[in-house]
């Protein structure tokens, strides 16, 4: 028995050690910023951006080859942290925080150009040349691409507000219970 | 009578003692009115009045919009003041929509119609003036009472059960009210009856109400109306179970009580019908419960709809000892409330202020499965399966245990030893599904509009490439033409 | 602002604490008894169990990062402690009981998720490890007519294992057990063995607080009266193991012991009203109950007339627990408006 201890102690310990020596005087130097990105990411590794793992997506963003806002469950707080860090802006409407949107004129500005209901994929915006236009709620998909034609910035995705049909009881807190 | 054996249940302390006794007395008149446009299940009222109008009491001031919607009538005369947002009675806190009526004091009424033999009056003209009445099941479930009589008569009715089961705790409104008025509720009863042609009424009271049942006993007499006693226990006033109770029947899941034949509708609701048909008098009031243990004196008021809740509490003379909570409605399924601005609706059976020894909450601890809600559940579904299943996000799984059949009455949450809000998880599953399914539905919708886009869109081209073919062909056709003829003409030259 | 509560705004007078104090409660007469059969030894052995699955679970609690306090109060750990310590055999060393105790409410109950996520019994899983480990401390049976030793003896007798000459014995299920080795018949091992009296009444050489049929039985109808257990599990438990003595007994009597012997040995009384009632483990309906407390009681019966083991209410109550979800998974209730099959019934009208 005390063979088998103290040659299996050996050997592990010998593997130990080169292991450790290997880690400290092998590695290979890495990109630091691909690091550096990579910590910002979740590391839930999930996959969402087309990359695989978050390692995968940070080399694509230290390469310039995908936007900020790849990371949907990173949300707002990740496109920022993210931006700043390569220096670039960030258009955090591409980030929805989960919170349903609709596009909204502000019809003091529209001065009836048509141009929004011509872009929408959905026929969610009514209106005439000359006439102010209305969005109907039921269906506006929030993707946004009116806000992009709008020359006086009168439409605008603007977060739906909770209604008394809309609202529901929220998930209870159960801390250490169950 | 023989009575059906139901599952489940609880028994909850009454307390109902608090305020049994009190006899119903008016509110004295409120200086402003809140009322909402929706009271009821269904689409909100629209409002028929503009600020600065005068309004006579009676008065339709809201008229129901499609097809499940229910008319808001002045609970007295005075002025409108507002139209605009109010907080609602509702646990979001969330205002809406609300006429603000000023109150002149002098309570004149509209002329009334009065009709002394409401039977000669068909069915369908019945249902009509308990629609324009704007009556909805007072019980609590707020259902526009005239829709529940037209599919039951479209669909025939057995068996019509009126509900005096009150199963609540405190709650003792439905038990004064079929005390004092148990005359003008067997006639309402009848009229609901004639209206739906039922071939048999019963009325179904709780035990814990022997006065009750005694009054309306003595007003049956003679009439088709059988009013039994039924064992006290919770829920026995839910519509699923007082149907079991007294016929054994069973609403198949997803179904209404019509699809079986019976036709369900609460004491309170029979008066309000009486009073419609007899004497014109649309639903402006309603009785109300002020019970809890910080209430310094317990009763019964009938209340304008739209009273604030403040004036009931200062009527019941406030509190004895601050109260932990507020609660529209009983213990088990009203809704808690901070703003005693809030206005008593058509809905509203009860206030309490309650105190904490009273509510008995205490902070969840652990599940151990002991049970005891699968034992209290009225309707045979396993709570502590579908909070597990819900704490880990898997709604689908949840559903797939019977979440849809939940009553949401609370007989769970009531008996579990460790406190876990199990109702609260099933309410917030239920929200979470139909925003789900809101948003599903609207993502098919506005698929459909892109498809259709996309296919104008497509067609407008091929229009406007064949109008292009064609006026190219034309212009060919004409250039050939030309030189046809130039040839010719060279030709000829 | 605090949030606004969702109904109800009532509460049964209930809460976890109060259920195990129940339990606790009726645990106490046939413990009382134990203490009064073997005297200190046994005393100081229940004290050891429960403080150690006191600081035991303090301890792993706290490594965990959470409060310490209501996981000691809700008094499972206490229970399952006190479970274990009436199920050894009294005279037992010290150290047995607080590996036990720490087994059962640490890699039986902690290391799962805490109460109410644990697969096994606490009390049951470390009584296995102890009877599988230390097969020699775990049936060292004493009879309990013997003079009970004094406190200070009793110190003796737990913390540096002292045997009391002349007190040691062997528990009915294990003589007969040892007796049908040596090819001796049910009829002579029983004699002057057995008095169904005796094994009524407790005094009967066995584990500390197992052996007292009729407290037990006592404190399980209080418990059942109480609304804290149902009938259903222990009634199914007796029955699993009276119905295969019975049919078995009637085929061959001179090698199959009849039902009351079953009954009233061993740790069948303790298993089915404290056991097998154990809201975690057991299937949450009752039918689910019925069919766990049936196979506790048949494999109970099986391991303790064909098995290596003379007691087997530990190894079936194990086995069953692993059961205990496929149970759940197909015993459910009827859903009203629903059919057994979960497809809503079809209108009937004016039945």
């Amino acid at each position: 028995m005390f063979v088998a201890v103290i040659s299996l102690t050996l050997l592990g310990s010998a593997l130990g050690l080169f292991l450790g020596f290997a880690a400290r005087h092998l590695e290979v130097e890495g990109n630091p910023l691909v690091a550096e990105i990579q910590a910002i990411l979740p590391g839930s590794q999930c996959g969402q951006c087309g990359f695989p793992g978050c390692a995968g997506a940070a080399q694509a963003l230290a390469d310039r080859n995908a936007p900020v806002t790849l990371c949907p469950p990173g949300g707002r707080a990740v496109v920022q942290a993210l931006a700043l860090k390569l220096g670039m802006e960030a258009n955090l409407s591409d980030v929805a925080d989960n919170v349903p949107m609709m596009a909204e004129i502000k019809e003091e500005i529209c001065i009836g150009c048509t141009r929004c209901f011509k872009v929408c994929p959905t026929d969610a915006i009514m209106g005439a040349a000359q006439q102010i236009h209305v969005v109907f709620r039921e269906a506006c998909t929030a993707c946004g691409k009116c806000e992009e034609v709008c020359p006086t910035e009168s439409v605008k995705l603007q977060p739906i507000l909770v209604s008394i049909q809309s609202w529901y009881w929220n998930k209870p807190f159960a801390g250490g219970a169950i | 009578m023989k009575l059906f054996d139901l599952r489940g249940g609880v028994h909850p302390e009454g307390r109902k003692n608090l305020s049994a006794e009190r006899h119903i007395r008016a509110l004295s008149l409120p200086k402003y009115l809140f009322v909402p446009l929706q009271q009821h299940i269904g689409a909100p009222a629209s409002p028929v009045v503009n600020v600065g109008d005068k309004v006579l009491k009676g008065q339709l001031i809201a008229v129901a919009q499609g097809a499940v919607s229910s008319s808001i009538h002045a609970p007295t005369s005075g002025v409108v003041v507002a139209l605009g947002d109010h907080v609602a009675p509702h646990p979001s806190g969330l205002p809406v929509p609300t006429i603000t009526l000023q109150s002149d004091g002098a309570e004149k009424w509209i002329t009334c119609e009065t009709i002394a033999d409401p039977l000669a009056l068909s069915p369908e003209d019945i249902a009509a003036r308990v629609g324009a009445a704007g009556i909805v099941g007072l019980g609590g479930a707020t259902f526009p009472s005239a829709l529940k009589l037209n599919l039951s008569r479209s669909s025939g009715v057995q068996t019509l059960i009126m509900n005096g089961g009150e199963c609540e705790p405190y709650l003792t409104c439905d038990d004064r009210i079929m005390r004092e008025r148990a005359v003008e509720i067997i006639e309402g009863i009848q009229l609901i009856a004639y209206a739906v042609a039922a071939k048999e009424i019963l009325v179904g009271i709780e035990d814990n109400k022997p006065e009750a049942i005694a009054a309306m006993q003595a007003a049956a007499q003679g009439t088709p109306v059988k009013v039994v006693a039924m064992p006290s226990m919770y829920p026995m006033g839910s519509e699923k179970q007082i149907i079991q109770v007294l016929t054994g029947m069973e609403i198949p899941a997803g179904g209404r009580p019509a699809d079986i034949g019976v036709l369900v509708h609460n004491v309170a609701t029979a008066y309000a019908v009486q009073q419609a048909i007899r004497f014109g008098r649309p639903l402006i009031s309603r009785i109300v419960t002020i019970s809890g243990g910080a209430i310094k004196t317990a009763c019964n008021v009938e209340a304008l709809i739209g009273t604030p809740v403040q004036e009931l509490i200062d009527f019941a003379d406030g509190y004895s000892q601050p109260a932990a909570r507020m609660v529209l409605g009983g213990p088990m399924m009203g809704q808690q409330f901070t703003n005693t601005n809030i206005p008593v609706v058509k809905g509203t059976s009860g206030v309490l202020a309650l105190t904490q020894s009273e509510i008995g909450q205490a902070a969840p601890s652990p599940c151990i499965r002991c049970s005891t809600c699968i034992r209290a559940c009225p309707v045979g579904l396993m709570p502590v399966e579908m909070v597990s299943r819900i704490r880990a996000s898997d709604l689908a799984a949840a559903v797939s245990f019977g979440l849809k059949d939940c009553i949401a009455c609370g007989s769970c949450s009531y008996v579990c030893p460790a406190h876990i809000p199990l109702v609260h998880y099933f309410n917030y599953a239920k929200g979470d599904l139909a925003t789900q399914e809101r948003v599903k539905l609207k993502q098919e919708a506005t698929k459909k509009l892109a498809d259709t886009r996309n296919e104008r869109i497509a067609r407008i081209e091929r229009e406007r490439a064949e109008a292009a073919a064609r006026r190219k062909a034309a212009r060919e056709a004409k250039e050939r033409a030309k030189e046809a003829a130039a040839q010719a003409a060279t030709e000829t030259v | 602002m605090t949030p606004i509560a969702h109904s109800p705004h009532a509460h049964a007078p209930v809460s976890i604490g109060k259920v195990m104090g129940t339990v606790l409660l009726a645990l106490t007469p046939a413990t009382l008894f134990g203490f009064w059969l073997y005297g200190w030894p046994a005393i100081n052995l229940w004290a050891i169990s429960i403080i150690a699955a006191i600081v035991g679970e303090a301890l792993v609690v706290r490594m965990q990062g959470r409060a310490v306090r209501p996981v000691i109060m809700d008094g499972s750990g206490i229970l399952t402690a006190w479970l274990l310590a009436i199920s050894l055999p009294p005279f037992a060393p010290w150290w047995i009981a607080v590996l036990g105790s720490l087994f059962a409410v640490i890699i039986g109950k902690q290391v799962f998720g805490g109460l109410g996520q644990n697969v096994f019994n606490p009390a049951m899983a470390a009584r296995v490890m102890l009877l599988i480990s230390f097969p020699l401390e775990m049936t060292s049976w004493i009879a309990p007519d013997a003079n009970a030793p004094g406190f200070m003896d009793s110190l003796r007798v737990t913390f540096m294992s002292q045997h009391m000459d002349g007190m040691a014995s062997a528990s009915l299920l294990g003589h007969v057990k040892t007796e049908f080795t040596r090819g001796v018949g049910l009829d002579q091992a029983l004699a002057g063995y057995y008095s169904p009296l005796h094994m009524l009444l407790g005094s009967r050489a066995g584990s500390l607080g197992e052996s007292a049929a009729l407290l037990l039985l006592i404190g399980g109808l209080f418990l059942i009266a109480r609304r804290i257990i149902t009938w259903h599990a222990p009634v199914a438990m007796l029955l699993g193991v009276a119905v295969p003595a019975l049919i078995f007994n009637a085929i061959n009597a001179n090698h199959y012991a009849g039902p009351m012997y079953h009954l009233l040995s061993g740790g069948l009384m303790l298993g089915a009203f404290f056991i097998v009632t154990d809201p975690v483990t057991s299937p949450n309906t009752a039918t689910g109950q019925l069919i766990f407390g049936f196979g506790c009681g048949l494999f109970t019966w099986i391991v303790r007339t064909w098995g290596g083991y003379p007691e087997g209410v530990a190894f079936a109550v194990m086995l069953m627990n692993t059961l205990t979800p496929l149970i759940d998974q197909y015993v459910k209730p009827r859903i009203y408006g629903r059919d057994r099959k979960g497809a809503a019934l079809t209108a009937n009208k004016g039945a």
